[in-house]
Formats: structure tokens, C-alpha cells, sequence
């Protein structure tokens, strides 16, 4: 066989002999397609399924894990929340209106293929600094991929009628030539009405509803699974286009069918196409399928059996049906102007047989194609880096000007207000979205009024995480903290945290440093989860998110995404992130009396330049207590916002940045340690809360019952001035200018 | 009172504004497919929000063209009550129902937002329950609001008080940073000569429930009660 055949599948010679041996001959042209697509790093996990063992899947709540479309926790004794989070990194850089929109698109018809209403959407995106931009050589300037990547979201977004309610959007160069999007989608459902991909007899109809099938995004899942080179622009027809017009119409009549009980299962048409869906409804049916590929409503003229099997044209999905049914279906497809085509059955070989105007063009067992990937023990050494960057010392870094260093911090693309992003997202349509972006965690409501009717008093909090520089500097404990992040977003709203959804990515897995990364985060992330109970319930991995340059190779920092789901037993309860009153007492708690540490922060990247420092071990009982405290006290708790991205500081300076009032603060913070270190620390485990004055014993009372640090530190004022003291040092400065830098930073760059 | 939704496809503030009529104001309420006529035993008409038909073309202006919308005309005549929200009043100045015309915001992005609003004409069935110069808080969330009218219609339709929100700020007044779309005037409403027929870019019922930030919404919705009644 020839090795460029095989290299334009994304196959090695060693995996063509295990076809070969697999199906005792030489696989035909089209039968290599489909090895090639489902056999790809993309739909097979061949790299990561290894590592992927480690996370707990399971808890009392969990009523479906990974393995489907998504995820499924239950809410309450009557609905369920179906949700994931899926990567379209590599299209996003080639074109990034479309990948980005398509990314939108795949991963609602997920959350939509379970049974679920889609109610919300995430966005976690990362992209190269834009004040670089035009400094870079054979990368393309980020501002550009920015505007598409946000354009395209809301494109997708707005029009499905799907509202994007939160999200992240870090800057930093590595990401400059291998941008991540990562969008999620969160679904609400009957509890006994979960669909999932697969048939339920042998003889059930499979029929295509949604888009006709183009020649766009043949190769799409190989594509995803190499790095990324001068010449990905050729790869641009990859990329698929999306139509939200389709999808939604998709969506209704897909929620349609499931009301009236016409179809047993669900799948939809992702990476790999036709030859994806077909193949994985089998392998879970523990079925056989024949396709009739001349059935197939083509968008355009003479394609080939081969192209057919993996395009990966958008808004398309596969119902299982009985035959009775079949004409019913096949009537409301068409009733909201869909493509609909009955393209084959499931049988009792547990082959793949796929038939075109009568030729046999394939014919596979199923096994060997989804089960028989291969999977790699890729070799895994700890990079050399580290040894350079554990060095770091924080005492030699000089000192600065801390009202200069606040400003800049609280300016920098990274922690400057996503308001420019969220503005062109409609965040509210549904009108369950409660807590608005903006926040630590997005609150929504579960109701809907048609298709299905869902009325549940209860509401779910949704966060995302992903601090990729926290893992460069140490896999394990960067793991676990993105985890820790997440979850405590969603845990300082009131609510109880259920589950979490992650999606890996990381740059190219034959770099035994790369894969070493990926391992120890892994492991990091699973070990986080299992204490705070929020077991993975689906997820995907992206992996060769490297940028190959003629001079060198550019890795991303290693990047999970996390999106952790609570739930809340009244929206109304939710605990706002912005402060609510002047007179208010602002109060930290949790590790108050712990050193400061700036590793790894965001501090030490704007202001002294460099990504460095050991990343010290989360701890995560005190989590838990300040979780436990919360939760009880959520009534006299009248707001929260954790520390992260840019410290202390920024945490206290936020909540009073609201869209409508700007309050001042006087504070005052006593410690021993170098003033920046203690406002700029990222490390410890600290919340800002703020509460009545008539309160504040109460609560101060019950934290040291629990043994939980907690310390006021100053009051929220009524003039929008700051003051703070911290040790011997005194600032000074205006709230309003200081929100002005907050609020407009990242619209004037971009 | 019998409120009718009007569904054409891709419209996706359909079911939001169908649960808001039966659940917070628990009224008689059915969604209306787009190739349907018969609608005489409706007493109002909501044309929703949304993208029907994907707005891949000007927007609404499929949606002007179905059977649906030839019917709300014939309904309009008679007087009834039609009401468009976003994409809605996108349709009603397609169909003519409505002078003007709807123009991509002014700095090409969609905006999706809470704004505040002047009532400027309170005399009207949509806003009866209002008082003239009340500043209301309504969502927003559309890529296509610039309204535009030439300057003669304009003028009659502020001499005949079919001006009935604007863009304003905290305060009530009309700016242009409170603008959000480049809107000639700052109009955010306008109603026909007779009063029955009004469109409105702001969302009425995204702001029908305390718990989504604001109510105002209810003025407008209870006014057609009023009206009704």
C-alpha cells in the first residue's frame, strides 16, 4: 500500500496491517475512508482512552455518563439536565466564522440527539495576545480570528434561539496559531424520556432527517488530528459551513418526534460523517447496519459512495424507527421543509454493509471499526522545562508600583470585562437565564413551555474553567485546580455542584512531554473530582493543537476545560456576584492566613513578564468547608466571588463593578507579607463575601466553629473611591476609573 | 382575551412569549403555524421574535410573504390587535403594516442588552397602562433595529403620536449613547395610523418576571388587557 494513500487518511503502515489483519484482506477505497475517519486521534482516542479510565464517571445522580452524545444528571424526581463540552479548535483557525458557528451547531444536536430541550450555551475560548499582533511571522494576528470566532457564535447562537449565558475568553500567545473553542450545551429533560444512539430491534429503520449532504468537511476528523502547518489554508474546504436556520428546524421537529414516541433512538452526524453515525449506532445497538447510499439527499451532483460515507455536512441527524412509524416521520420532517430519507436498517450480522445502486462498496464488521482502533501507550517523560520553571524564586522579583501594577493587572486582555464578547451573544432568549454573563456562574432557570413541557422549581448554576498556565507549570496540581475552579464557581453561587463535563486540550501526543502533561492532569483532575464528588460525565479530547513553524514547534500550554453544573433549590436563592449595599462588610474566608504565593499568575505574566513558579497542592477539605458554609448561610451571604485570575485584589475590585453602580471600598489588610504577593496570589483557596453588619458575628461565629478562616477586611462605601491599606502601604484611587480600565480595556484593543 | 403566536419557522421567541401569556398572565393562548389563515377568533396577534426563515434575507422579509402574514393583514383592517417584538416588527414594516424599515445596527453587531425606554405616546392600546414620559427597562437582543423612516413620514407619524418608545437613558433622556443601534430619533416603537397595528424592537416578554431582572414588559402586556376589556 502506498504510504501516501495511507498518510492522506491519517493512517501509519502499521495500523494498515492491522486492517488487513482484522478483516482478513485489502480494504477497498472506501473502506480505507472509513478506517481513516474513525480511527483518527478525533473519534477513536487512541492516545488518551488510556488516561481517560482514571476519572469517576458515577454518582447516585448520574443517570448516564460518558460514552453517548452527553451526559445526564438528575435534577429533581421529575427532570434531568443532559450536557458536554466538545472542542472545534483546529477549523476555527482555517475559518473561524464557520468553525466556530459549526462548533455551536455539533454540539446542540449532542444535547439534542439525548432527548434533551437545548436551554444554554458556553464558550470557552483562547486565542493569541492581540497586542501582538503584526509582531508574529507565518501566524495569523488574533484580533481577526477574535471577531470571526465571536461572530460566528453569536451567528449560530442567536439564530438557533439558544442563548450563550457564560464562558471564558483567555489571551495568551501560545494559543496565537492554534486558537481553542470549546462550546458546551447543557439540555433539559424528563427523566424517563432519555434517548440515546442506538436502536432498540433488529430490522428498525435508520432514517436521515435535517440538511442534504454536501462535499463539505470530507476529512473534517483527520483534519482535527494533525498539527497544524503552513499549509492548512488547503485544508479550508475541510471546514464545514453551518446553517442555524436548519438547526433549528432540526431541533423542533427532532423534539417532535421524541413527544410522540415515533423514534427509539438518536445520533447525529458529527466527525466522520455518515460513516461515524452509521458505525457507532451499530457498535451501541449490538447490531449490524446496511446503508443504501442512494438514498442519501445529495446537495450536489455526482458524489462518490466515498464521499457520501464522510462529509461532514452540518444539520443532519439519524433516527432509529420502527417501521410502522416510518411514514410518520418521514411526514414531519418534511413539514418543516427537512430532507428526510429512510437510508437503511439494522440487522443481525454485526457488519457494516454499505450498498450503492445495488454495488456492495463496503462491508466491515463493526468491531473492527470502532472497537479495534488501536490504542497507543504513547512513551510519557516529564519535560525539561519544569526543572527551570520549579526554580522559580518569588522574593528575587523586584518590587513595583502597586496602584500601577492593579491597573495593569485588572486591564489586561485576560481579566479586563468580556462585555465586548457577551453584548453580540443573546444571552436571555428561553427567558431562564437568571444570573446573566458576567458572573462567576450562569444560573438558569429549568422550565420550558412546548416540546416538552418542563416545570421544575429548581435551577442549575454552570461555570467554565480552564487556567492552561496553572498545568504547564505542574499537570497534576494545575489539573486539579481547574477542576477545584469550576466547581467552586458554581458552589459560591449556593448551589450544590452535580457533575462536570472537560475537554482536553493539548498539543501533539508523540512528544513523550506532551503526553506526560497529559497523564499527570488527567490524573490531577480525576483525583480533584472524586473528592468534591463531580464525577465526568462526558467530555472530549483535542490533541495535536501544535503550531509547526519552519523553525520550530509551538505547543499550547496544556488546557482542560472544565464546566462544572450544580444545582440550585430556588433560582431566586442564587448568591449574586456583585455587592449589594454600601455599609456591607467585605469578608474573605477560607485560607486567609496562609503565605501568599504569585507562581504562576497572572501578576507575574503582565507585570514581570515571565510564566514561572511551582504550583503548590489545592486544598481541597477546605473547599469543601467553605462549600458547607455557603450553602448554609446562603441567605445572609450577599455576595460571592472567588479568587483566581489576577488575585485577591481583583476579586474584592469586581463586585463593585456592576453593570449599573459603581461602589467604593475601604479596606484594610493586615499582614507581614510583600503587599503584591498578597493581593496578586492566585493559589490559595479564598472567597470574598459580603454581608450585613448585623451579620457578621453570627457568620464569624459559625466559621470558626468549622475552623474556616474569616476575616473583614473593610466595608463597601457609597463614593466610588478605594482605599485600601494594606500592611504599611496605602492606595488611593478613583472606583470609577478603575472600572473604566476594568470595563474597556479588551473593546479598545480589539 | 384570545392572544394568538404567530410560528413561522426559525422563529425562536415563539414559546417564550406563548409561556408568558399563559403562565404570568394567564390568558387564552395558541401558537399559530405560518401556513395558516384562519385567525378571526383571535383578539391579538404576536408576531415573535426570532430569525424566520433564518433572516438570510432581508430580515422578515420571507416571512412577510407566507399565508399567515396575508391573513394578519385582512385581520389588521378590521382593526384587530397585532403587535411585532424584534423580528416580529421586522415582518410587520416588510408587510407594510408598518412605515419604515428596519437596517442592520449601525456598528454591524448584534447587541443584546437591557435598555431603558421612553413612553412617548401613552394613549395607545399597547401602552394604556402607562404614563407619557415613563422610562421603562426592557431587553434587547437583535442585529437588525436601526429603524429608519423618511423625514415627511416621520413627521406625520409624530404628528399623529405613532412614535411610541424611544431609546433613552437611566433618566429619560434621549441621546445618542443611549442609541443602540443608530435608530433614526432614538425610536425604539411605532404603532400605524390607527393604533392597532405595533412594533417594537425591546423583548416584552423577556421582562415579565421580577426574577429576570425587570417587569416592564407587563405595562405593555396588560395594556392590551386593558384595551380589551
Amino acid at each position: 500500500m502506498d504510504e501516501k494513500i495511507l498518510s492522506a487518511h491519517g493512517l501509519t503502515l502499521e495500523e494498515y496491517k492491522r486492517i488487513v489483519q482484522l478483516i482478513g484482506r485489502e480494504p477497498n477505497e472506501v473502506e480505507l475512508g472509513i478506517f481513516g475517519a474513525l480511527w483518527s486521534e478525533h473519534c477513536s482516542y487512541k492516545s488518551s482512552k488510556p488516561f481517560l479510565k482514571v476519572f469517576p464517571t458515577e454518582a447516585p445522580w448520574v443517570l448516564q455518563g460518558p460514552g453517548e452524545n452527553a451526559g445526564v444528571v438528575e435534577i429533581d424526581d421529575k427532570y434531568a439536565v443532559a450536557f458536554k463540552i466538545e472542542s472545534h479548535n483546529h477549523p476555527s483557525y482555517i475559518e473561524p466564522f464557520h468553525g466556530a458557528a459549526t462548533g455551536v451547531g455539533g454540539i446542540i444536536r449532542d444535547i439534542l440527539s439525548m432527548g434533551a430541550r437545548p436551554v444554554c450555551a458556553f464558550d470557552s475560548l483562547r486565542f493569541g495576545d492581540p497586542r501582538n499582533d503584526g509582531k508574529r511571522n507565518s501566524i495569523k494576528d488574533a484580533k481577526p480570528i477574535v471577531h470571526g470566532v465571536v461572530e460566528g457564535i453569536g451567528f449560530y447562537g442567536n439564530c438557533i434561539g439558544v442563548p450563550t449565558v457564560g464562558g471564558e475568553v483567555v489571551f495568551d500567545e501560545v494559543y496565537a496559531g492554534n486558537p481553542l473553542v470549546n462550546a458546551f450545551c447543557l439540555g433539559i429533560l424528563k427523566k424517563d424520556r432519555i434517548f440515546r444512539a442506538r436502536a432498540t430491534k433488529v430490522g428498525q429503520k435508520m432514517v436521515m432527517v435535517g440538511s442534504a449532504t454536501g462535499r463539505d468537511g470530507i476529512h473534517g476528523a483527520t483534519m482535527a488530528s494533525a498539527e497544524f502547518s503552513e499549509e492548512s489554508e488547503s485544508k479550508r474546504p475541510n471546514v464545514q459551513i453551518g446553517d442555524p436556520f436548519f438547526g433549528k428546524r432540526l431541533v423542533e421537529c427532532t423534539l417532535e418526534v421524541m413527544e410522540k414516541g415515533l423514534i427509539v433512538g438518536c445520533q447525529d452526524f458529527g466527525a466522520a460523517g455518515f460513516a461515524g453515525s452509521t458505525s457507532e449506532f451499530g457498535a451501541k445497538s449490538k447490531m449490524g447496519v446496511r446503508v443504501y447510499l442512494e438514498n442519501v439527499p445529495l446537495r450536489e451532483e455526482g458524489m462518490t459512495p466515498y464521499e457520501i460515507l464522510l462529509s461532514e455536512s452540518q444539520e443532519r441527524m439519524l433516527y432509529a424507527v420502527d417501521e410502522e412509524n416510518v411514514e410518520e416521520v418521514l411526514k414531519i420532517a418534511k413539514s418543516y421543509g427537512l430532507e428526510a430519507a429512510v437510508i437503511g436498517e439494522t440487522t443481525d450480522t454485526n457488519r457494516m454493509e454499505v450498498f450503492y445502486k445495488g454495488e456492495k462498496v463496503a462491508d466491515l464488521p463493526i468491531s473492527a471499526i470502532v472497537d479495534d482502533a488501536p490504542v497507543y501507550n504513547r512513551p510519557r517523560k516529564e519535560p525539561e522545562y519544569l526543572q527551570k520553571t520549579r526554580s522559580f524564586e518569588q522574593s528575587t522579583l523586584p518590587e513595583v508600583n502597586i496602584k500601577e501594577a492593579i491597573r495593569k493587572v485588572i486591564s489586561s486582555p485576560t481579566i479586563a470585562s468580556k462585555e465586548w464578547v457577551y453584548r453580540q451573544y443573546d444571552h436571555e432568549v428561553g427567558i431562564n437565564t437568571v444570573v446573566k454573563p458576567g458572573s462567576d456562574a450562569a444560573v438558569i432557570r429549568i422550565k420550558w413551555a412546548v416540546k416538552p413541557e418542563i416545570n421544575s422549581e429548581k435551577a442549575v448554576a454552570v461555570s467554565s474553567d480552564g487556567n492552561g498556565r496553572w498545568v504547564y507549570l505542574d499537570p497534576y496540581e494545575g489539573g486539579k485546580r481547574v477542576v477545584v475552579e469550576a466547581v467552586r464557581n458554581v458552589y459560591i453561587t449556593g448551589a450544590k455542584p452535580l457533575a462536570i463535563t472537560d475537554c482536553l486540550n493539548w498539543g501533539n501526543p508523540e512528544n513523550p512531554e506532551i503526553m506526560w502533561q497529559f497523564e499527570q492532569a488527567t490524573k490531577g483532575m480525576a483525583d480533584a473530582c472524586r473528592q468534591l464528588n463531580t464525577p465526568v460525565i462526558s467530555g472530549n479530547v483535542s490533541l495535536y493543537n501544535e503550531t509547526v513553524l519552519p523553525d520550530k514547534r509551538i505547543n499550547i500550554y496544556p488546557t482542560p476545560t472544565v464546566v462544572a453544573v450544580g444545582v440550585l433549590d430556588r433560582p431566586e436563592d442564587a448568591i449574586p456576584s456583585f455587592y449589594q449595599e454600601e455599609g456591607d462588610f467585605v469578608v474573605i474566608i477560607g485560607e486567609t492566613d496562609k503565605q501568599p504565593i504569585v507562581n504562576g499568575s497572572e501578576y507575574l505574566k503582565e507585570v514581570h513578564g515571565t510564566v514561572s513558579g511551582s504550583i503548590p497542592p489545592v486544598n481541597i477539605e477546605m473547599e469543601k468547608k467553605m462549600m458547607a458554609f455557603i450553602h448554609e448561610n446562603r441567605k445572609m451571604i450577599k455576595s460571592a466571588h472567588d479568587v483566581s485570575d489576577g488575585g485577591l485584589i481583583t476579586a474584592i475590585l469586581e463586585p463593585a463593578f456592576a453593570e449599573e453602580k459603581t461602589f467604593g471600598l475601604d479596606l484594610q489588610i493586615e499582614t507581614y507579607h510583600r503587599p503584591d504577593f498578597e493581593l496578586f496570589d492566585e493559589m490559595r483557596s479564598i472567597v470574598v463575601i459580603s454581608v450585613s453588619k448585623s451579620d457578621l458575628p453570627f457568620l464569624e461565629a459559625k466559621a470558626k466553629e468549622k475552623a474556616l478562616g474569616f476575616k473583614a477586611i473593610g466595608q463597601v462605601t457609597k463614593e466610588p473611591e478605594l482605599h485600601l491599606k494594606i500592611g504599611n502601604y496605602e492606595i488611593a484611587d478613583s472606583m470609577e476609573e478603575l472600572k473604566s480600565l476594568w470595563k474597556n480595556s479588551l473593546k479598545n484593543i480589539l | 382575551m384570545k392572544f394568538g403566536v404567530a410560528v413561522y419557522p426559525g422563529s425562536n421567541c415563539d414559546y417564550d412569549t406563548y409561556r408568558v401569556i399563559r403562565d404570568v398572565l394567564k390568558e387564552d393562548v395558541q401558537l399559530i403555524d405560518y401556513r395558516r389563515t384562519d385567525i378571526d377568533h383571535y383578539d391579538c396577534i404576536i408576531l415573535p421574535g426570532g430569525f424566520s426563515f433564518g433572516d438570510y434575507l432581508r430580515p422578515g422579509t420571507l416571512a412577510s410573504h407566507t399565508p399567515l402574514t396575508g391573513a394578519i393583514k385582512d385581520f389588521a383592517k378590521k382593526g384587530k390587535l397585532v403587535i411585532g417584538i424584534c423580528n416580529g416588527f421586522q415582518i410587520l414594516t416588510e408587510a407594510h403594516l408598518l412605515p419604515g424599515a428596519l437596517m442592520p445596527n449601525i456598528h454591524g453587531k448584534f447587541v443584546c442588552r437591557h435598555q431603558y425606554l421612553r413612553v412617548e405616546n401613552a394613549d395607545t392600546p399597547f401602552t394604556n397602562q402607562c404614563e407619557e414620559g415613563q422610562i421603562l427597562k426592557i431587553p434587547i437582543a437583535h442585529h437588525d433595529g436601526n429603524y429608519f423612516v423618511d423625514e415627511d413620514t416621520l413627521r406625520k407619524m409624530e404628528d399623529n403620536g405613532q412614535i411610541i418608545l424611544r431609546y433613552c437613558d437611566e433618566f429619560g433622556n434621549i441621546t445618542e449613547e443611549a442609541n443602540p443601534n443608530g435608530s433614526i430619533r432614538n425610536i425604539a416603537g411605532v404603532s400605524n395610523e390607527k393604533k392597532n397595528v405595533f412594533g417594537l424592537m425591546p423583548h416584552p416578554e423577556r421582562a415579565s418576571e421580577s426574577i429576570l431582572g425587570t417587569e416592564d414588559g407587563l405595562y405593555i402586556l396588560r395594556s392590551i388587557l386593558e384595551y380589551h376589556s
